[in-house]
């Protein structure tokens, strides 16, 4: 299936896109967009740094180490940063997360 | 099913505004987003809603398989992002995983709009095979007695159940299209509920929109005030409750509103619609405009060409078409006036505003109008059908 709804986004979730959410480049428009039924949202660029690294195998802590290296800034601001805008996201249907199956 | 057309919410900004940031949201035309292609007009339900026009394309006219491949092709390559196989409906063509294989390679989003009571599950997992994004199933009620009467169609709501099950066993993303009227809103808590058992990513509480066949059929369709107030509580409880797991988009019939609709979000400004002849048209409905010639796919000319030079796209768009109220109103730019197609279906020119705005000098008669007609007895439909229409039974069957 395609993933839990309903998510609450924390350092250890493992976010990934649902399906009927495609993150893609236009070139015709120069832009990155998220691509919906009946909707198409314009991330910003840090949006789509963190949603490509959105792969249902990094966790959110995994994320926020990779930027924090990369911008030399401090983690714990990053991973605030991230799990709102993550939250927001899940909260509009744009975010689904990987969960280990229970026995 | 084309139930209702492609709707961007009006909750959120304006799309060509924010994917052409130069752009402002009064410009008359960016880059079309998204396209509905309606690829046959053949159906076998009978809708008495349905937003086909009243005169159907015969399937000798339609479009071929090659013609449509190089419409595909067209589009992705003058920058639509997403393409809606609608109808008619549009599993009732036999091309229909080719055509949509086709649109997946050049890079389209694909949305399937069907009434889905033709699929089989093997037919249904050739199409998620092929790229498919995205499945959205119409209803029309919640049990099979009044659904299969809505539509005409004996047998289709339990298909239409077991369709939308098959569509998450396949893990493809389902939206449950339900079209609302005065005859089915008291059933609106159980279709949020179905929608939830369904395990839907997404519902569209979609009331009639009054043009072609509903209009015809209005005095059976619409909704009392008292409805329409009591739905949209219902759909905004539910919104806050299920929030991340089911996201609602609701439509209003727009007789009740004060502001009209921003229709199509403007005039040939993000979107528009191929029927099944191959006509470009700026909204599935504006063929009923008397007076518009409209551009087709076999002519000479390229899309893009028609999309920006042709007559009927640029008749009205921006505001310098406009008469008076709209033309000095502050809201010109917010909503374009309205639904041009309404425009000339109540007051017998586009170019006025839609009755549907408090500003109109019709509103309160249509108003009026409207609301005694959802007080009155008539219930019985008028079918949807190539021959111009079948007047249901008075035992209703």
């Amino acid at each position: 299936m395609a993933g839990p709804r309903n998510i609450s986004v924390s350092e250890t979730s493992r976010p990934v896109l649902p399906r009927h959410a495609k993150l893609k480049y236009d070139e015709t428009r120069k832009v990155w967009v998220i691509l919906a039924p009946e909707r198409v949202l314009a991330p910003d660029e840090i949006a789509v740094e963190v949603l490509q690294l959105c792969n249902g195998e990094r966790n959110v802590g995994d994320i926020a180490d990779q930027l924090a290296a990369k911008y030399a800034a401090p983690r714990e601001a990053i991973m605030a940063d991230v799990v709102v805008m993550l939250q927001d996201l899940a909260d509009k249907g744009f975010l689904t997360e990987i969960r280990e199956k229970t026995p | 099913m084309s139930d209702v057309l492609p709707n961007i919410p009006l909750e959120t900004s304006d799309s060509l505004a924010v994917l052409e940031k130069q752009r402002s949201t009064a410009e008359t035309f960016g880059i079309p987003l998204a396209v509905l292609l309606e690829i046959t007009h053949r159906c076998p339900l009978q809708c008495p809603y349905c937003s086909n026009p009243v005169e159907l394309d015969r399937s000798g006219k339609e479009l071929t398989t090659d013609e449509w491949k190089k419409v595909l092709s067209e589009l992705a390559e003058i920058g639509v992002l997403q393409v809606h196989f609608s109808g008619g409906e549009p599993t009732a063509r036999k091309d229909l995983v080719e055509l949509v294989k086709h649109a997946s390679d050049a890079g389209l989003y694909t949305n399937l709009i069907t009434s889905a009571v033709l699929l089989t599950r093997q037919r249904l997992s050739e199409l998620a095979d092929a790229g498919l994004c995205h499945v959205q199933i119409s209803f029309q009620g919640i049990e099979e007695g009044l659904a299969d009467r809505v539509a005409g169609y004996k047998g289709g709501h339990r298909k239409k159940l077991e369709v939308a099950k098959w569509t998450r066993e396949l893990d493809l993303p389902l939206t449950v299209n339900a079209v609302m009227h005065r005859q089915n809103l008291h059933q609106l808590p159980e279709i949020i509920q179905m929608s939830l058992d369904l395990d839907a990513d997404r519902l569209e509480v979609a009331n009639v929109q009054y043009y072609g066949w509903a209009l015809k059929n209005r005095a059976a369709l619409m909704p009392t005030v008292a409805q329409l107030d009591e739905c949209t509580t219902i759909v905004e409880e539910a919104r806050e409750r299920l929030k991340g797991r089911l996201t609602i988009d609701y439509v209003v019939p727009d007789y009740y509103a004060l502001r009209p609709k921003k229709c199509m979000g403007g005039w040939g400004r993000q979107f528009f619609n191929i029927s099944p002849a191959g006509k470009v048209l700026p909204c599935h409905a504006a063929e009923s405009i008397t007076g518009l010639e409209f551009e087709s796919v076999r002519s000479n000319h390229s899309i893009a060409w028609i999309w920006q030079n042709s007559e009927a796209f640029n008749r009205y768009r921006g505001t310098g078409w406009m008469k008076e109220p709209c033309k000095s109103c502050e809201f010109r730019e917010i909503d374009f006036g309205g639904c041009r197609c309404q425009a000339f279906a109540l007051t017998g020119d586009a170019a006025n505003t839609d009755p549907a705005c408090a500003l109109s000098p019709l509103h309160e008669t249509i108003f009026k109008q409207a609301e005694a007609e959802a007080e009155g007895e008539t219930s019985r439909f008028l079918y949807r059908n190539f021959a111009g229409g079948t007047p249901e039974a008075e035992n209703g069957t």
